[in-house]
């Protein structure tokens, strides 16, 4: 691609590459985010690659610099549509048709009568309460979301730059650039209001102009896409999805502050966000977006790549600069702050992924407009990953103060399989836990803190009855002790003992004095652990704890669990009326806890039962069961 | 001048970098693992944690002192958080207090017993880990580890080397060379500082009291012990006495009742070094070859420059050390004897130092086949064993040295501290008894606690520049500059330990600022109270030239090395 050397040039790419769009007759656009790969959609989009060039007869004329892009007929790859459930996705454009769990023998027909004859094939679109939806914009899982940071994922191809500018992209940096001064771009970002969409909610706009009052000169730009949580995927997609937004979010901020030097840091787990950012860099490199001399502008900004190398500690401030500068990945005392010695001692700026990626827009549309989203204290929208026992897990984005109930039913669709509704547990391992009074309460920094939870960056784990609240703890406290830098004392040594009292209470082996002996050490980790995530350690199990403690004093004192999670209570009881005594259960019980005579109910000695199971899978008349 | 309020009483503050000096000075002593004030701030033992008005909860160490700030050091909470905090610290660590080197002496058993903790309600399930007992000079013992970093920083932040680090994360974080190496396969120079400043049994010192207690039971052995400068203001530590002070007397009485032969003084030889290095300073300011010449009397510095700055290896003086030269002698004289005296001698050294535990095996120090001196023991084990024969240091009548070799002049005694050899050797060069010389000398900027000083001083015609230096670090810093050709020395003086060897590895713990400002005032007022201020007027010195030194003095008192 040519160098874009000044802001008509800019012009020119984005009229061309709009009009190149809009000439072509049909777009597909095939999810290739990390989930729908896993589902075959590499080489759905390969066979639909090669169906448009089998089929000369379909009118096809492919552009000089992208393959299958600029034709009549557009096959692309695109990042996350969101609907991860459904997948492997395609949306098919102009018509804006969601096709679902498409397969590769899918493609043909797709091809032949959608490509060929506009027709929709109703065995792909999507269904729900007995209404079949051809759009996807009318599908309730996507209607009832404001997409803005997302609004690029799964609607423009993720590995070229045109297409980014096609739809208005890099307007912003043009805007700032050459209409307004540093202090006013970081005077809109504050008037926003727009708070760090990480975890702590802090003000983006006061950060910025804590950087540009330093005296030091030398100052960096640095985005967080460290995103650890369990079952958080927003950074992913958006790095997957639309680079550039990002990257121009980065680009903006290096302008307000005076940066020059930027980093990303992902995760070295995020294979396919890596090397679209790297493609992305590459690309706006090439065509002088980024480097020297930006739009003959004067303004240079060259942005790196960092990969961690899977701490979760790497998305606290500190680790996360020190593990840059190639230390261990150790967060440090504050002060000094991030905003005035952060990346190689210089201030620094450090936001996260979808922080950036709302900048662009707050800069075109305008700091009003930002703030006519969501409530006051909390403009905008946020991006969740909505997973568990909801009936439509994905990625989602809906304005701050949105109620959990709208996220779980309406756009969720309500709890998967016969399954009740118990809990959802928001903000990942720093977070709390969330139960069905709170279902109303809005989804904002704010109204969660006073719950006791956190937004954190935005995992959403929805859990119905059959998850054992203790076992949650557990699962969460192995995750922070694992994921414990191991330098203060509090986290370091604490963590381990809460572990290992959730693991004696899920084993049966728990007592009353336990249950006082984790609140203790809750206590002392969240009053003087040294960094956020060591104080924020504990949550899971205070907020499970406050929440549930009959669930906990059922497995202390009654050795239960009532939903039947946890092995070690769990007994398995032959009913006497089913059992046929074919000793199919007896011949498959590893450890011979089994015994009985033929054509007589078997009987299960539960001292040498091990709770494998296997006889309950092996039983043809559904006669054995789980109590406790 | 600015006032916060700690426990309801108003405290002025100045310029103090954090809350916790505030607190400190203001008498309470807060109690911390990860705290030097010479060290980064590491903020990891959360012992320091303060409670302001508003029931917020941070660590005091890493807090900057405002005015109007109100803040309480002792409320239940935080009683609560400090003795969870020892409780978790106590139920992973090896808890065989008994039989531990810092049993009496360690940190973690301090604060358990200052804080009553009675009762530790977890298991302790931590692996067992090998102890490291490949070093000459230390021993690390990774169960006692708490994890504090104090040495990580001492050996990275003060020394340069960066020998040990963390490694692993969480739970099964440890302090580890890198790869997890013996300590004897990295480059550790054995300054020992990591053991100085460790809380606990982690790293303790190399003992060596058995072979030396089997030798002082042995008839046929006869004992010689010569006693380093900077031991004598340091022993008295675990005794009870006035910190700083000279006891020597005392020592040498307890040495005898223990049973050592004869008692000498180190600082003998460092009369001998003093006379060698001017000598050997003039011929190289005469020629004009390896220039600045480099001081060779501290083991840890000989090895850092050895390993790190190899170019530099033909700089260092070819003297033995004060206590290689005094071995040598001694061993010398006794083969000249060995008709009328059929025993063995051995020299053992007492020293503040572990470096020089591995000093003493180096193959130049060993003449005619025979190692100059047998056994260095730090002060800290003669401590021990003179605990260990029920003599209170306090109680004993003092006594006078041995001679003829207990004599010395006041230049050797400040070999103990930076910029001491250079003094000395200045003394030696300038050769005047005038008080207003010796004054003048004092006053070149050799002496002070800076890491670098910078001295020039009139030889004759020539002006003689100057580098003294403590701590490894800075001795980078000055050896990277002159790489550079950014500064030019004649001499140059570094000892690894910051302040000299009154601050060694082997020195009796804790050794805080107050104890090191003590010791320094200690040694230098030996030199103001010494008759003899300068090596060349020491009267045995100069009849060893003429007598037993007579022809030998390069096989005595140099190394064939350099």
């Amino acid at each position: 691609m040519e160098r874009i050397g000044n802001r008509e040039a800019l012009g020119q790419v984005r009229e061309a590459s709009k009009a190149r769009i809009e000439d072509s007759k049909c777009r597909v656009l095939i999810c290739a985010g990390t989930g729908c790969l896993a589902g075959g959609s590499g080489d759905i989009y390969k066979r639909m690659c090669e169906l448009v060039e089998e089929n000369p007869d379909v009118e096809v004329h492919f552009g000089e610099e992208i393959a299958h892009g600029d034709g009549e007929i557009g096959i692309k790859k695109s990042g996350c549509h969101g609907f991860c459930e459904m997948g492997p996705l395609m949306r098919i454009e102009p018509q804006g048709i969601l096709y679902t769990k498409v397969q590769l023998e899918d493609c043909d027909e797709i091809f032949h009568r959608t490509i060929e004859k506009g027709e929709p094939i109703r065995h792909l679109l999507f269904k729900q309460d007995g209404i079949e939806y051809q759009k996807q914009d009318e599908i309730p899982f996507y209607k009832k979301q404001t997409r803005n940071v997302l609004k690029n994922c799964g609607q423009i191809d993720a590995e070229h730059i045109q297409e980014y500018i096609s739809t208005g992209g890099y307007e912003a940096l043009e805007k700032v650039l050459f209409n307004m001064k540093p202090e006013e771009v970081i005077q809109e970002i504050t008037e926003s209001n727009l708070r760090g969409r990480g975890g702590g909610g802090f003000q983006t706009g006061y950060k910025w102009s804590q950087v540009a009052r330093q005296q030091e000169k030398e100052r960096y730009v640095v985005c967080n896409g460290d995103e650890g949580d369990p079952g958080a995927f927003m950074d992913r997609s958006i790095m997957e999805g639309d680079p550039h937004k990002m990257i121009e979010g980065m680009m903006i901020a290096a302008y307000a502050v005076g940066a020059s030097e930027g980093y990303i840091y992902v995760r070295a787990e995020y294979p396919l966000a890596i090397s679209r950012l790297k493609l992305a860099i590459a690309q706006a490199e090439e065509c002088g977006l980024l480097g020297d001399d930006i739009l003959g502008t004067g303004f240079s900004f060259h942005l790196h790549i960092n990969r961690g190398a899977g701490a979760f500690v790497c998305g606290e401030g500190s680790a996360l600069t020190a593990s840059i500068e190639g230390n261990r990945g150790m967060p440090r005392v504050k002060p000094p702050r991030t905003v005035e010695q952060g990346l190689f001692a210089k201030p620094t700026v450090l936001n996260n992924v979808e922080t950036f990626a709302n900048v662009p827009m707050i800069i075109n549309e305008g700091a009003d407009w930002f703030k006519s989203i969501g409530p006051e204290s909390s403009p905008g929208t946020k991006a969740f990953a909505l997973t568990g026992s909801v009936k439509h897990t994905g990625l989602i984005e809906v304005p701050m103060g949105t109620t959990l109930r709208e996220v779980i039913y309406d756009i969720g669709g309500g709890i998967k399989g016969d399954g009740e509704f118990k809990a959802v547990q928001i903000g990942g391992p720093s977070g709390g836990c969330l139960i069905t009074p709170h279902l109303d309460i809005n989804l904002d920094f704010d109204s969660l803190k006073k719950m006791g939870a956190m937004i954190g960056s935005g995992g959403l784990v929805v859990m119905d009855d059959h998850t054992c609240m203790v076992e949650v703890a557990r699962f969460f406290m192995n995750f922070t002790q694992n994921e414990s830098c191991g330098k203060c004392v509090p986290c370091r040594e604490g963590t381990k003992r809460m572990l290992e009292i959730l693991e004696r209470i899920v084993a049966g082996n728990g007592k009353m004095e336990d249950l006082d002996l984790l609140e203790e050490l809750a206590n002392t980790i969240t009053d003087t652990a040294l960094c956020g995530l060591g104080k924020s350690a504990a949550l899971p199990v205070v907020s499970t704890l406050k929440l549930f403690r009959e669930e906990y004093e059922q497995h202390v004192v009654e050795k239960k669990c009532v939903s039947h999670n946890c092995t070690a209570m769990r007994q398995f009881i032959i009913s006497a009326e089913r059992c046929k005594g074919c000793s199919k259960c007896a011949r498959n019980c590893p450890v011979g806890a089994i015994s009985g005579q033929i054509k007589e109910p078997y009987v299960i000695d539960n001292e040498k039962c091990i709770k494998c199971g296997a006889c309950e899978s092996a039983c043809a008349f559904g006669a054995i069961h789980i109590e406790g | 001048m600015s006032y916060m309020t700690i426990n309801n009483r108003r405290v002025a503050f100045t310029n103090e970098k954090n809350v916790l000096s505030v607190i400190r000075r203001s008498g309470i002593d807060l109690p911390t693992f990860c705290y030097h004030s010479e060290l980064s701030t590491y903020g990891a033992c959360r012992m320091c944690v303060v409670e302001d008005d508003r029931g917020r909860i941070f660590a005091s160490c890493s807090e900057t002192p405002r005015d109007g700030m109100v803040i309480y050091t002792n409320t239940p909470r935080l009683q609560h958080h400090r003795k969870m905090i020892i409780e978790l610290l106590l139920a992973s660590h090896c808890r065989d207090c008994t039989t531990c080197a810092k049993n009496g002496v360690c940190t973690l058993q301090k604060l358990s017993r200052q804080l009553g903790i009675m009762d530790v309600r977890f298991e302790n399930n931590k692996k067992h880990l090998e102890r490291d007992t490949t070093s000459e000079c230390v021993v690390r013992d990774p169960n006692k580890c708490i994890l504090c970093g104090d040495c990580v920083r001492t050996c990275d932040e003060i020394q340069g080397l960066g020998i040990l680090d963390f490694a692993f994360r969480g739970s099964k974080m440890q302090v580890t060379p890198a790869f997890n190496k013996d300590l004897a396969q990295t480059d550790c120079v054995g300054c020992g500082q990591c053991r100085a400043v460790c809380p606990t049994g982690a790293i303790t010192i190399k003992q060596n009291v058995e072979p030396v207690w089997h030798a002082l039971c042995d008839k046929n052995t006869r004992v010689v012990v010569q006693i380093a400068p900077a031991v004598r203001v340091a022993i008295g530590d675990k005794f009870g006495i006035k910190k700083g002070e000279n006891v020597l007397g005392r020592l040498v009485a307890a040495l005898r009742r223990i049973g050592f032969d004869e008692v000498y003084d180190t600082n003998f030889g460092a009369d001998l070094t003093v006379m060698e290095e001017s000598k050997e300073l003039l011929e190289r300011l005469e020629s004009g070859e390896n220039l600045p010449l480099f001081t060779s009397c501290c083991p840890a510095w000989v090895k850092f420059c050895e390993k790190k700055y190899p170019e530099f290896r033909k700089n260092i003086s070819s003297c033995r050390s004060p206590q290689e030269m005094f071995g040598a002698l001694i061993k010398e004289e006794a083969r000249m004897k060995a008709e009328e005296d059929t025993r063995k001698t051995m020299v053992i050294s007492i020293m503040p130092c572990t470096a020089k535990k591995a000093e003493i095996t180096r193959p130049e120090h060993f003449t005619d086949g025979e190692q100059n001196v047998d056994y260095v023991l730090t002060t800290t084990e003669v401590t021990r064993m003179i605990q260990e024969a029920g003599i209170d240091l306090a109680q004993v009548k003092p006594e006078a040295l041995d001679m003829p070799f207990g004599l010395s002049s006041g230049a050797g005694a400040i070999f103990g501290v930076t910029g001491g050899v250079t003094e000395a050797v200045l003394r030696r060069l300038v050769n005047s008894n005038r008080s207003e010389d010796l004054e003048a000398i004092s006053f070149t900027g050799v002496r002070g606690v800076d890491g670098i000083k910078e001295a020039k001083v009139k030889l004759g015609d020539r002006e003689v520049k100057i580098a003294v230096v403590n701590g490894l670090k800075s001795a980078s810093e000055v050896l990277d500059k002159m790489k550079a050709g950014e500064v030019y020395y004649d001499f140059v003086e570094v000892m690894a330990c910051k302040r000299g060897c009154i601050a060694g590895g082997g020195q009796p713990v804790p050794i805080g600022p107050r104890t090191k400002k003590a010791r320094l005032e200690g040694l230098y007022k030996i030199d103001s109270l010494a008759q003899i201020k300068l090596s060349n007027q020491n009267p045995i010195v100069m009849s060893a030239y003429d007598g037993i030194l007579k022809g030998k003095e390069h096989k005595l008192l140099h190394n064939k090395v350099n």
